[in-house]
């Protein structure tokens, strides 16, 4: 069997002793910290990957919950507005109905009174006509044109029987 | 190219550039030109593969990065905290075995662990070194290791010098398990190798029970690299612990 060749043993020794002290030398100084370090900067990348989106969404939050104050704000505001504008509109339509209804109530009355006063002037001119007819019937009948003085007291004294 | 008839052949040490140094024969052997080979793409793996370190890393880096979290792994999860300085030796003992085992798988190259003198150099270095830490660890207190607690002192009579045996034997089994493993597996593709060579057209089956056997010899090979690195990372959580 070859490996019991005692003469064999010192250069495979002498060998082993200097590739595995360059192995460990090249391993220890070199390799090993180079692929610790790459295995770090990925861990430490990957952590920092997970805290930034933990950051983001902490951010969203806080955006979602302030836009939703903000809504309801807003939609407060635009109630307290629309029942503002509602009173007021309410309280203007009021104001116009009641100048409406005033001018309506003066114009009635103005025409009232005109009307009162036609009625007066035609009940006035009645009278005229109904003396000047009433002269005109005595006349013809008479013959002779009564006394116009006569005649209007007459008239009067009709016109208040009847309640003209 | 030179057809191996003997199976045990290809365990022969050659001597590529002799060398003497101070009298001593330290030649430049095709086992050294292994373990060069070995240290080589080791450093390709986890130095040049690593050279621009990338976020997503590519295959190269990936496979660095996987044999580094494996053996930081195993070496966490037997031997705890206290085991992160000896790191660069266990994964440099895990990494120069697996690679010496794969590498040998390769058709007229040389393994490296199926030289006993190999596997029991790297079990004795373990051995000191663990032996080492446990005293420099825990002092002359470190001998009560050997002292099992709770027992009568009669049985400690027998008792301690089996834990002190079992202790001392702990190089030879370490470097007999992986050397055997691979002097079986190698001197088996050999004998079909051989075989195949001297059958003619019908070396067809050897060859296809080779190629099968050469699977089987990748999970070896794998296998033995971690019990090697698991036993020496225990020895190494019994020195640090004491149990």
């Amino acid at each position: 069997m070859p490996q019991l060749d005692v003469s064999t043993y010192l250069p495979q020794l002498f060998w082993l002793a200097v590739s595995f002290i360059v192995l460990y030398v090249l391993m220890s100084t070199i390799a090993l910290p180079r692929i610790a370090a790459a295995i770090e900067a990925r861990r430490r990348r990957r952590e920092e990957d997970l805290d930034r989106a933990a950051q983001l969404r902490r951010d969203a939050e806080a955006l979602v919950a302030a836009y939703e104050s903000a809504r309801a704000a807003a939609r407060e505001q635009a109630q307290a507005t629309l029942r503002a504008t509602g009173e007021r509109l309410a309280a203007a339509a009021a104001e116009r109905q009641r100048q409406l209804t005033a001018v309506l109530a003066e114009r009635t009355g103005a025409a009232e009174r005109d009307i009162a006063a036609a009625k007066a002037r035609a009940l006035a001119e009645i009278r005229t006509v109904a003396a000047d007819v009433a002269a005109d019937l005595a006349a013809r009948l008479t013959g002779a044109p009564p006394d116009p003085q006569t005649v209007t007291s007459a008239v009067d004294r009709v016109a208040a029987e009847r309640a003209l | 190219m030179a057809i191996e008839l003997h199976p045990l052949e290809q365990f022969t040490i050659e001597r590529v550039l002799p060398v003497r140094l101070h009298g001593l024969d330290v030649s430049y052997t095709n086992a050294a030109l292994a373990m060069t080979a070995i240290v080589a793409l080791i450093a390709a793996l986890t130095i040049f593969g690593t050279r621009r370190a990338a976020l997503v890393p590519g295959r190269v880096q990936s496979l660095a990065e996987l044999s580094y979290e494996f053996v930081a792994d195993m070496l966490q999860s037997t031997v705890g905290p206290q085991g992160l300085p000896f790191f660069p030796f266990i994964f440099s003992l895990f990494m120069f075995i697996l690679f010496a085992n794969l590498l040998g798988l390769i058709p007229y190259s040389f393994t490296v662990t199926g030289q006993i003198i190999v596997t029991f150099a790297l079990a004795i270095v373990v051995f000191i070194g663990v032996t080492i830490v446990g005293f420099v660890k825990h002092g002359l207190h470190f001998l009560r290791f050997f002292v099992p607690e709770g027992v009568p002192a009669l049985l400690l009579v027998i008792l301690v010098p089996i834990e002190v045996l079992s202790y001392c034997i702990r190089p030879f089994t370490l470097s007999i398990r992986l050397f055997a493993n691979m002097l079986a597996g190698h001197t088996m593709l050999g004998i079909f190798a051989g075989f195949a060579a001297l059958i003619g057209a019908l070396a067809i089956f050897p060859v296809a029970i080779d190629v099968m056997l050469l699977a089987l010899e990748l999970l070896v090979a794998v296998l033995q690299a971690y019990v090697f690195a698991i036993l020496s990372c225990l020895y190494l959580n019994d020195a640090i612990h004491m149990h």
